[in-house]
């Protein structure tokens, strides 16, 4: 056992448990803390987080904040419970002792600890020039002070939005600058918006929808660069097809980046893919054992599902930032024989271009799709996806009431195509190939994926041919030499 | 202070809380509820009614730690 590595002895599993610290003071970090309570743990809560706020909701930040419905601050969560909890907000973590059970922070205090939950999340991927990342008029959309200044610069009535990256993100951002009346261009990298989340079947309806609402969607493409004014002001953007766009906002929607940099070398086993954890959401160390007293929640997590084959998931969703921190929060604080195993179904939902979509299950987990009710000209229809012969996952479009009826199928490994007895489903159903991207091509709208099997040793350095793959400026097709 | 989260995964848009508490909650487009995460404390009344008729209890109603939001910052006292 490496020295690094907390020793694991008969002692220090049964001692009682005191201390316990959550680092990432988002939903996940919150849903914890309430959780712990909620159990009965009377030790101490110490929450870390890198912004200056308590908890906040990041759903309406791309909706309803950027409309200017609601205000950012208003998006503070509320917290169920009274916590007692010590709160260390805008003081980032930068460090993990396993060996002495310590979290560094940036100031350099120390703060011991008897459990540990880590719950990090994402960061947004930036534009990979940082001279043009920098002019003025180019944004990202992540935090509460993205969503304000965003706000600002649409409300300011710009001649045209340039959104990079046809994901759930920039599909919403795109969504919301039609409902403002503002000209909006959307370029994706690859055949469809929302293709690494729903597949391009799915993704074509997508964005039929987007262009259906006058946004100027061109798939296949990439932007090469941004390019500014001599006082630093975005001005327009080079395009792989050929075009330049007069712009004076760009939106870049590229994805997550995993917050991971904080544990190099601390022991646990994670890399950009996020930390791998068993059911339980006891992280791996790096020698594929697993710790008793760290555990993980959220976005930053790759754990084992019983329904995806063994396949470590990685999901990006609201509402597994709320379940996974729960069973954490749960086992942290139980003797092994009460440990519970995570195997909620992922599950999310979106509001885009005048339709609710919904979906339940890994989409991405699927090889064919068929449509099972409703239709695509009246926008209101379910799609059920199947992996060999047996259900996996559905989607909905207006019609949410459904999403209970094909969570209950996809549980219990119902056969695909289903067999329905609904009102409005055709007598025939015709699958049709799900159209995901092949595995390891980057798209940035993952959402929920699965991830390989098994912990692995983290890879210190990519390979220089990965990075020009991930880099968005390579057109789709490009052979690097 | 008032303060309200929808579990958003879990709501079916039936619109009992709009028909409840109209200013507070509202329908976008068919089926998409949207929010005020910090309604009037006088609309208290209102967004309880709505909280009770959800027919999927999706709403959940709590208070603010005010101290933390306005200090955003070192909080470890009691309340």
């Amino acid at each position: 056992m490496s020295s690094n590595n907390a020793k694991k002895t008969a002692s220090s599993v049964q001692k009682p448990v005191q201390r316990i610290v959550i680092v990432g003071a988002s939903l996940a970090g919150l849903s914890a803390a309430e959780s712990l309570r909620s159990e009965g743990f009377a030790g101490t809560i110490t929450v870390i987080g890198d912004e200056p706020y308590a908890p906040y909701d990041r759903p309406p930040l791309s909706k309803t904040v950027l409309t200017g419905w609601l205000q950012a601050e208003h998006t503070t969560l509320p917290q169920s419970v009274d916590l007692q909890a010590e709160w260390l907000l805008g003081m980032p973590a930068i460090g993990l002792d396993l060996g002495n059970r310590e979290v560094e922070l940036a100031d350099g205090r120390r703060v011991g600890f008897d459990r540990l939950l880590i719950s990090t999340g994402t960061h947004a991927r930036q534009w990979p020039d940082l001279a043009q990342a920098a002019l003025d008029g180019v944004c990202l959309l992540h935090t509460r002070d993205d969503a304000v200044r965003l706000r600002a610069r649409l409300a300011a009535r710009p001649k045209r939005v340039l959104v990079i990256g046809g994901g759930f993100t920039g599909s919403e951002v795109a969504s919301v600058c039609r409902e403002l009346g503002l000209a909006v261009t959307v370029t994706e990298r690859s055949a469809t918006p929302l293709i690494g989340a729903l597949g391009a079947a799915a993704g074509a309806f997508a964005g039929q929808l987007q262009r259906a609402h006058g946004v100027d969607l061109r798939c296949n493409v990439t932007v090469m660069s941004l390019e500014g004014d001599e006082s630093g002001r975005l001005r327009c953007a080079y395009l792989s097809d050929g075009d330049i766009l007069d712009i004076d906002v760009a939106v870049v929607a590229l994805g997550a980046v995993r917050n991971v940099e904080w544990l190099r070398d601390s022991g646990l086993a994670f890399d950009s893919r996020g930390i791998a954890c068993d059911a339980a959401c006891r992280a791996f160390d790096i020698n594929g054992m697993v710790t008793d007293d760290v555990f993980v929640a959220g976005d930053i997590v790759r754990w084992p599902h019983p329904l995806y084959e063994g396949e470590l998931l990685a999901v990006e969703h609201w509402g597994n930032a709320v379940e996974q921190a729960r069973t954490a929060a749960h086992n942290m604080v139980s003797v092994p024989a009460d440990l519970q195993a995570y195997k909620s179904l992922p599950a999310f939902w979106s509001r885009q271009f005048g339709v609710n979509l919904k979906m339940i299950g890994l989409p991405s987990f699927a090889d064919e799709v068929v449509l099972t009710q409703g239709s695509v000209s009246e926008r209101r229809l379910v799609a059920a996806y199947g992996y060999k012969g047996r259900i996996v996952a559905a989607l909905t479009v207006n019609m949410a009431r459904w999403l209970p009826a094909y969570e209950a199928m996809i549980e219990a490994r119902a056969p695909f195509p289903p067999v329905l007895h609904a009102p409005d489903s055709s007598a025939e159903l015709r699958p049709v190939p799900a159209g995901f991207p092949p595995h390891g091509q980057i798209t940035h709208s993952p959402n929920a994926i699965k991830t390989g099997p098994g912990p692995s040793i983290p890879s210190p350095e990519e390979s220089p041919t990965s990075d020009k793959v991930k880099d968005p400026r390579v057109p789709p097709g490009f052979q690097p030499k | 202070m008032l303060r309200i989260v929808v579990d958003l995964n879990r709501c079916e848009s039936y619109a009992q809380c709009v028909f409840a508490a109209p200013t507070v909650f509202w329908m976008k487009d068919e089926e998409s509820l949207e929010y005020d995460y910090a309604p009037d404390d006088s609309l208290r009344v209102q967004v309880e009614r709505a909280a009770a008729a959800c027919p999927v209890q999706a709403i959940s109603i709590c208070c603010l730690d005010e101290q933390l939001e306005q200090q955003g910052g070192n909080h470890s006292e009691q309340q």
